[in-house]
Order: C-alpha cells, then structure tokens, then sequence
C-alpha cells in the first residue's frame, strides 16, 4: 500500500496547461483519487465492458463481474435479453452471487434468503409477513423501492457493455465510427468462443496498464520478442486511430516481410542502440503459423475503449482483456482467449499456438506485466513530479505512424473531462 | 513382478526424473528443461476451472521439443523482467495408469518465487498431469499439463513450472 504520510490530505492541483502532456505521479498514488475514479468514471456515464454475450447462452445464465471496484452479476433471463445489475442484497448489502458463473432462476442471498429476479428486482422477503402474526417486515416497506443498482446494457458484436447512468451516450456515439468499424472488424457477424479465461494480479495503478495499451510508441521497443522476428517494428507500415473524446483508440501495423524494408528502415533501431536488433531465432517456426482471416492486411490490432477493455488481434490470437482497479497500487487484469465457432481444427491450433505470445507470460505481454510495477515503485517518493507525454507533439489526433503518444495524451484527455481534474 | 513392486519402481523412476527436472529449472541450467521431454512432446500451463471446462488455451502452449528449447532461448535472451527465481516443492507421483511403456501420473506441486526486492512468497500451487514414457532407467514426459489451482498469477509468469 502507499505510505499514507507520503500522500497529503489535501489533493494537489493538476496545472489546466499542462492538458495530457504532463500527468502528475499522484494521480497513481492517491486513495481520494480512486475514490472519485469509482465514482465518476466506472459508476459515472461511461460503458464497461463485463462479459462476452457467448457466456450468456441459456435464460438463466449469470456471469459475477466487475465495473471499476464494484462487483455485478450479469444475466440472460427468459425473455432473452441480457441484464446486468449490482452484485449486492438488498437487504444488508452481502454479495448475491458467490459463484463466477453458473445458471439459477433467481439470486437469493445466502444471509437473510432475500430473493432478486434475474433482471435485479427485489422479489422476495423471507418470513416477510413473519410467523403466526409475530414479527415481519415494517407496513410501509415496498419491495420495489429497494434493490441493486441497475445498469444499461449494450451488446456490440456480442461484446456486453454496461452503465451506471442511464444518460450515456449510445455505444455507437461513444466509440465513434472509425473505433466502431475496427471492433467490427474483428468480430462483427462472428460466434466467439471462450478458449480459456486467466487473470494477471498487476502491481500498479489500473491507469499505468491502461497508459501501456495506448502507447505504441513503446511496442517494438520494450517487447523485444516482437522486433526479433518482425512482427512489429515501428518501421513497418502502421498508425493510431483516437476517437473524439480521446479516451478510445487502435493501434495497427500491417504486414510487411523484411524485403520491403528499406536500409534506412533497417538500421533505425540499430542506430538507436535498441535492444531487438539481434540474429536470434526461434527453432520452431511453427509457433507462428497464421491464416488469412481478414480482408486486409493488419497483422496487429490492439483496441481499446475507456475506461477498461481492450479488444486485441495479434495474428490470429483475438483476446479481450478488462483492467479493474483493486486499490491504488495493484489492479487485475482479466484475459479471456477467444476463439470462433467455425474454426477448422487447423485454424484453431493455430489460436492456440499464438497464444504464446499473449497473457501473464506471453512472448510479447509479459513485459507489461511487470513495467507498471517499475513506474510504481520509481514514482514512490515523487508524487508530485510528472511524465511527459511529447512524443508526436502535444495532440490528440489519429495518425499513420506510431511514434507518438497521441493516445495516451487522448485518454488523459477524457480522463480529465470526466474526472474534473 | 508383483504389480505392487511395478507400480513402486515407476515411482521411484517418475520421482528421480522429476526431481532432476526441479533442480534444472531451480538451481541448473534451463537449456537442460527440454531434456525431461520426449522428442515428440506437448506442455501446457492452465489453470484448474479451465481444465475443468476443456477450455484449451494455455498459458504456455508447446507442441514441440524445439518450442520449449525456444521458450528458454527467447526468456534468457529477448524477454524483459526483473531477476528472479522459482523454488519447486513436488509431492509424490501418484499412478493413474499404466499401459505398457507409458505411464500416467499426477504430481503435486508448490513453488515458491524470489524476487529482487522482497521477502520468498507462495507463487503458484497445483498439480502435473502427466504421461511419460519409461525404460528401464529412465522416464520422459510425452505429455506435461500443469494445472494450476488458482487462475490468478500474479505479475508475471516467465519460467516453466
């Protein structure tokens, strides 16, 4: 946990001019900062992705989830729409569901057998009328003026979003369209199936992996797996793409084999003394096998939309990952591998051999696991000195190369916006 | 040979095998990891709920000698984290069946993490499922899934187990 004496009682004032081109260290440091973060971000109008509409089959379906540090039950029920409503009695307030999943006809607390309908109502009160004429509940209480808060929900191309406030935009408005065709891109009129589900403890503040997926800038440079074998250098053919508010984005690079290299490309990273420039190569080629899934030629895709998803494309390994904030200096990181219906026994291997290269000990997402951590701890007595976010100048606007911050500065942007900071 | 003393060799042969196996990736050499396996071999890293599913993605996911032999080359030589080190606690190997030459068995495990900075903490428990293929002295993993207990790791997972 962080020092308490190390974080004054009174929150710092982030300078209106430094915009997102200077993020102040506390803003990773400080319990009132999660708190409204909780507040006016995760509970404010904005959609958290929960779940996969492929993990809700059957009427009755539930999947125990998370929206920022709030816990949510997310349903299917018989009218075959999809639900989702806090994780809470409400009675007294004890999770609903202890399971992560499963199928039931109704949540019934554990603790005093209040019963919840699978859309969140409040719809039974045990001994409610009491016994014999004996005890009950007041005369005045109703059942429908108690209950977990609701949210709305948006499937998208069978991601399952929700929100808190039921004034948010429209999902399609939320994205805008250039973010909307790239989610469609992946997954529009495809059968997702889940290939395996894993969660990354992460030590560091939520914002610092949400920072990390926006930066393409540090892709080829940190994840040295990657430039070894040419999958991803900044050299190759790419760009960012960072909807109007900011806090949504793509980052893409496309195929380019080593012959279409120019010199000049090819000695970029030997002339900037980075480490990938090496002749390592991997015995087993067949790790990276890959067949032509889509009409283009994007290699790599990785999406994210604020505050907490990220739906990524390497190859053919599609993976959504979900970020929540568990304290202010740790956080978990919710990896669900996917694979599609119709996947030949080929293709699939294929999925799953690429996988290698993703989750907790991926070839090229490893590193991330740790570098949040190492800005933690390096910020640890700094809380009020900042980063600089300059690469590509100070905007936020899309563009075709990816030496540029231009996205994290975007969500910091949206960050600012909605938090009043 | 009663089947009991048959089934106490395979043991003590699958024991000694995966005893070296520990000391290679806590104390040896890591380009000695592949050495357990067969030429023809498959490992994985799951996690028990996924095991329990059938889900098939793996952690690690390795189908050949060569992608282990890789695994090691890739973490010694590309990967980035901070130094650190894994201590293996096996239980004993337990037989669930013996079909000639082959052999499978599951195999309890803790393993303990030491970081750079820090006290030695509990980073991983669960069990091997295995099938290896004996001689008369020695035992090679064809098939190595290691399940473990929890889904949650933490940080990072970079070593085998």
């Amino acid at each position: 946990m962080v020092d308490p004496e190390e974080v004054s009682a009174k929150q710092p004032t982030w300078p209106a001019k430094d915009g997102a081109t200077r993020v102040p260290y506390w803003v990773f440091q400080r319990q009132d900062v999660l708190e409204a973060e909780n507040k006016k971000i995760f509970q404010g109008p904005v959609w958290n992705f929960l779940c996969l509409e492929a993990e809700l089959v059957e009427a009755g379906d539930f999947v125990a989830v998370f929206a920022g540090e709030t816990p949510v039950i997310v349903t299917r029920d018989k009218d075959g729409q999809i639900y989702a409503f806090e994780n809470r009695c409400a009675h007294r307030g004890s999770l609903l569901a202890l399971e992560d999943r499963g199928n039931v006809k109704d949540f019934t607390c554990v603790y005093h057998a209040w019963t919840h309908s699978l859309q969140g109502d409040l719809i039974g009160v045990a001994f409610k009328d009491g016994i014999k004429g004996c005890g009950g509940i007041a005369s005045d209480f109703k059942m429908e003026n108690q209950g977990p808060r609701k949210m709305r929900v948006s499937v998208l191309h069978g991601l399952v979003f929700g929100s808190f406030d039921e004034d948010v935009d429209d999902i399609e408005d939320y994205l805008g369209e250039a973010v909307l065709e790239r989610i469609e891109r992946v997954l529009g009129g495809r059968k997702p199936v889940v290939l395996g589900k894993f969660t990354q403890i992460l030590p560091n503040n939520w914002k610092l992996y949400v920072e990390n997926t926006k930066d393409s800038y540090h892709a080829s440079i940190l994840h040295t797996f990657f430039t070894t074998f040419e999958l991803n250098r900044l050299s190759q053919k790419g760009g960012i793409i960072v909807n109007e508010t900011g806090g949504c984005h793509v980052s893409y690079s496309c195929v380019d084999h080593g012959g279409s290299l120019d010199e000049v490309q090819k000695n970029a990273y030997k002339d900037e003394n980075i480490r990938s420039d090496s002749d390592l190569s991997l015995t087993d080629m067949t790790l990276l096998e890959s067949f032509k899934e889509y009409d283009d030629d994007i290699t790599l895709q990785i999406l994210s939309v604020f505050p907490n998803f990220v739906l990524q494309q390497i190859q053919n390994s599609v993976a959504v990952r979900t970020v929540l904030p568990k304290g202010t200096d740790s956080m978990h990181l919710k990896w669900t591998y996917i694979g599609f219906e119709d996947d030949t026994p080929d293709q699939r291997k294929a999925r799953l051999k690429l996988s290698n290269l993703i989750g907790p000990g991926g070839y090229v997402s490893m590193e991330d696991g740790c570098i949040g951590n190492f800005v933690q701890r390096g910020t640890k007595g700094a809380a009020e000195e900042s980063a600089v976010l300059a690469m590509g100048g100070y905007s936020i606007e899309t563009s075709e190369d990816r030496i540029t911050e231009a996205a994290i500065r975007g969500f910091w942007t949206e960050y600012r916006g909605r938090m009043g900071l | 040979m009663s089947s009991m003393k048959k089934r106490a060799e395979l043991t003590n042969l699958i024991g000694m095998a995966q005893a070296q196996y520990a000391y290679t990736i806590d104390d040896g050499d890591f380009y000695d990891w592949p050495n357990f396996f067969a030429d023809d071999c498959f490992y994985q890293i799951t996690s028990a709920d996924n095991f329990a599913q059938g889900l098939q993605a793996g952690l690690m996911w390795l189908d050949s000698k060569a992608m282990l032999h890789d695994r090691i080359l890739s973490l010694l030589e590309a990967n980035v984290y901070e130094r650190h080190s894994y201590r293996h606690i096996l239980g004993q190997p337990n037989i669930s069946s013996i079909d000639g030459d082959e052999v499978e068995s599951e195999t309890s495990f803790m393993v303990a993490r030491i970081t750079r900075e820090g006290p030695t903490d509990l980073f991983a428990t669960g069990r091997y499922v295995d099938r290896y293929k004996v001689s008369e002295n020695d035992a090679k993993i064809m098939k190595r899934i290691v399940v473990l207990d929890s889904s949650y790791i933490d940080t990072l997972l970079g070593f085998p187990l």
